[in-house]
């Protein structure tokens, strides 16, 4: 565009705005080429990637269509304060939608109901039987099903159900709920589990991040020093258990470190444990850390290496004649030099281990299950799957919010993968 | 003065064990002299200098410094300073911290540290540049950081590794000069290696010539220029003509040496020459002068003009002279008179004492 205003200058305004015109078009057309050229890659992350997360994502908010099932109840429900004892209208709102409704949703309302109001399903199911038959006035014929729809009780579960965007799954993946009042508060301790495996998961993602920069460092130097024939074949070690298929490789190491697995047989024969006592190193935290230090650590090496290999022996030297030692030039010049493959290969491994389902599963104890776990379980086993999506969301906020302070200390341009 | 400051005694190193990178390296260097490696890649200069900065151990031999072996003592113990090729900044420190680095090794106090960096920036003239990066600098600021990181803790000795490689020709004639006038202001021993001979020539007190691993001379850069010890030195230094020939005649220092073509040479008598033996003469293009016709002088002959250079200060001419047709004459601009016709014959001459007769290997 500069070009055109100087050019407009010497020529006069008509001739500029051809030229600006023309220069506009082309640009215009440059641009639609390389859109065209990229269509067909977008169209394939919406399709496969934003669509399907965003409406697995919308589950954690989707309170069904409850409203619109029990109409007259809803209406009833939002004159009521949620304080004063049941009235008759209530009761025959309820009756009145309860006869018109179709079976197969109630079922699935009563479903829903019972996960405010534990237990309420096979009660409201009967509910619903009772009051097809049922006539006015029809509160006796409720509290006969369960007295405690005289209280406050079922009715609040009810009105939780009414709106159709909810942040009940949200508070529940964060051990939160809603008290009587309305108000955000800590769900009773019994009950309360799922914070606790949202620091598990990252408890156990941090160990074999840490793990797996101990062990990986000094072998991606290792690498990053050999020549030819003897580096290729280091690299090709890393590299084996990628073509490995993971399920074969977490089930390796149940053979190896079950009680009477290779590694207790072989500790029993040199005389290190007692035989009749061998070392728990399965089904516990120790085996998971194990197997997925194991699996994680070329994502570890790989990123180190790459940054190792671009750092010429020279500074070394530099190091040494400026009178460093070997350690403090190590610290001093090269591990800062390595930091950003480092850090790279530490969130690499941190995120991935984050979401590592089938090696906790195969070779932890019930104690060692991470978040994805009960992802899986909601959504394949209970089909809750507001709160299948309420974890994911959780879950994915937390890989985010790693990756911000990972932008703000280190800067993600000095990321180097590969 | 301590004459022999630093000092290589039959000095051999092999890489793989069957060949000889350096053999049989015997060489002192004087206290507070700068001595220059010249050589062309794969010479040993830079494995010379490997050696005595402590990143390459020799083979046989010992080296000392100061009087003592260092050949076992690691380099980050030698105290010697280096300035490497690419400079060798650390990027991740700043210019500041970059400069602290030696004095911090060696536990230098915070107060002294800030005093002495910057008072080795005032003296590369890069005061004010602390807080930048290496990154931020043009190539000539850096290897001015990379002398004054160098030169800080104040070391002995300072070893310069090809240091104005990268730099383009103005600048590096400028460091040159830098290098030099901080070497006679400090007082310390620089030993440089380079494979460019004009800078050899302009720096140094002493230049020691590499070729195949051997020392080939080690002499001021005058007495290299004009009395190359062997054909190598006489080729690598500066231009020179090689004229082959049969000595035929010798005495005091002057022999005569006849070329195929039957012309005779009176020249100075290098090395081991005597008679008979077969030799080249070699006579640098700029001390041979035009002769007029009839002129006496020892050595004056006349040849066909091949091609006439001009070169602006200076010109050149190729001339078809002696049965060698490459032999070239350096003319100053200001000393022609009448312009040159290609095809004729010119008569040049040049005094004994301009050139050499040495021994072929």
């Amino acid at each position: 565009m500069k070009y055109a205003v100087t050019f407009a200058e010497k020529h006069g305004g008509e001739e500029q705005s051809t030229l600006a015109r023309q220069m506009a078009r082309t640009k215009r057309r440059a641009k639609l080429q390389a859109l065209a050229l990229i269509a067909p890659l977008m169209l394939f992350l919406v399709v496969v990637l934003v669509l399907p997360i965003g409406t697995l994502l919308a589950r954690g908010f989707d309170n069904g269509d409850a409203a619109a099932l029990l109409p007259r109840t809803a209406e009833a429900l939002s004159a009521w304060n949620g304080q004063d004892a049941p009235h008759e209208e209530l009761f025959a709102a309820l009756a009145g939608d309860l006869k018109e409704a179709a079976r197969e949703d109630v079922a699935v309302l009563a479903k829903q109901l019972n996960y405010h109001d534990a237990g309420m399903r096979s009660m409201f199911l009967k509910l619903a039987r009772k009051v097809r038959t049922a006539e006015a006035p029809y509160a006796p014929s409720f509290i006969e099903v369960n007295e405690d729809w005289s209280s406050p009780r079922y009715w609040r579960a009810l009105q939780q159900v009414m709106p159709s965007v909810t942040d009940f799954y949200i508070l529940s993946a964060l051990d939160l709920m809603r008290d009587e009042n309305g108000d955000i508060a800590s769900v009773p301790p019994s009950t309360a589990v799922n914070l606790e495996v949202l620091a598990r998961t990252f408890t156990v993602s941090a160990s074999v991040t840490v793990m797996c920069l101990l062990l990986g460092y000094p072998l991606a130097a290792l690498i990053a020093r050999s020549r030819g024939t003897a580096a290729n074949v280091l690299i090709v070690l890393v590299l084996l258990p990628f073509w490995t298929s993971l399920l074969v490789r977490t089930s390796a190491w149940v053979v190896l470190l079950q009680s009477r697995g290779v590694v207790n047989n072989v500790l029993a024969w040199l005389g290190m444990i007692d035989p009749e006592a061998p070392l728990d190193l399965i089904y516990n935290r120790v085996g998971v850390v194990i197997a997925m230090t194991h699996i994680l650590l070329p994502f570890m090496i790989l990123p180190i290496y790459s940054v190792m290999k671009g750092i010429p022996p020279v500074y070394m030297r530099a190091a040494a004649s400026l009178g460093a030692r070997p350690l403090s030039s190590f610290f001093r010049v090269y591990l800062p030099m390595t930091m950003p493959g480092v850090s790279a290969g530490c969130l690499l491994v941190f995120i991935l281990a984050l979401g590592y389902y089938i090696t906790p599963a195969l070779v932890g104890g019930p104690r060692d299950q991470m978040i994805s776990y009960f992802i899986a379980y909601y959504a394949n086993q209970v089909t809750n799957w507001g709160m299948a999506a309420a974890l994911s969301i959780i879950l994915l906020v937390a890989v985010l919010v790693l990756y911000v302070i990972y932008n703000r200390l280190v800067g993600i341009q000095r990321l180097r993968i590969g | 003065m301590n004459e022999r400051f630093i000092s290589f005694e039959a000095v051999r190193k092999s890489y793989d064990g069957a060949n000889y990178v350096v053999r049989g390296l015997d060489l002192d260097v004087a206290e507070g002299e700068f001595l220059t490696l010249l050589g062309p890649s794969g010479s040993g200069k830079t494995t010379t200098l490997m050696m005595l900065a402590g990143f390459e151990e020799p083979t046989h031999g010992s080296i000392s410094l100061g009087g003592a072996r260092i050949d076992s003592v690691p380099a980050y113990d030698r105290n010697i300073g280096m300035v490497f090729q690419n400079y060798a900044l650390f990027p991740h420190m700043t210019v500041g911290e970059n400069v602290a680095f030696p004095l911090k090794m060696r536990g230098v106090s915070k107060s002294q540290i800030s005093e002495r960096v910057s008072s080795a920036l005032d003296m590369v003239r890069m005061a004010g540049f602390e807080s930048r990066r290496p990154s931020q600098l043009s190539g000539g600021q850096q290897q001015r950081i990379a002398l004054a990181r160098a030169l800080v803790f104040e070391p002995r000795l300072v070893l310069m590794d090809e240091p104005l490689g990268a730099l383009d020709k103005q600048l590096r004639e400028h460091m040159q000069i830098e290098i030099k006038h901080l070497h006679e202001r400090l007082g310390i021993n620089v030993v440089y290696v380079t494979h460019d001979q004009s800078e050899a020539l302009t720096m140094s007190d002493r230049v020691g010539v590499f070729s195949d691993g051997v020392l080939q001379q080690i002499a001021t850069p005058h007495e290299l220029y004009e009395k190359p010890a062997n054909i190598f030195v006489a080729g690598f230094v500066g231009e020179n003509n090689v004229v082959p020939g049969e000595v035929v005649d010798i005495d005091a220092g002057l022999c005569r040496v006849r070329t195929p073509d039957g012309s005779v040479i009176s020249a100075v008598a290098g090395e081991h020459v005597r008679k008979p033996a077969r030799v080249v003469v070699v006579v640098r293009p700029e001390r041979i002068v035009l002769a007029r016709e009839g002129d006496e002088a020892a050595n004056r002959f006349a040849g066909k003009l091949e091609e006439v250079i001009y070169h602006g200060d200076h010109v050149r001419l190729r001339l078809n002279l002696l049965g060698s047709e490459g032999l070239q004459v350096k003319l100053a601009a200001s000393a022609i008179t009448a312009p040159f016709s290609l095809g004729a014959t010119i008569h040049v001459g040049w005094r004994p004492q301009d050139c050499r007769a040495l021994i072929q290997s």
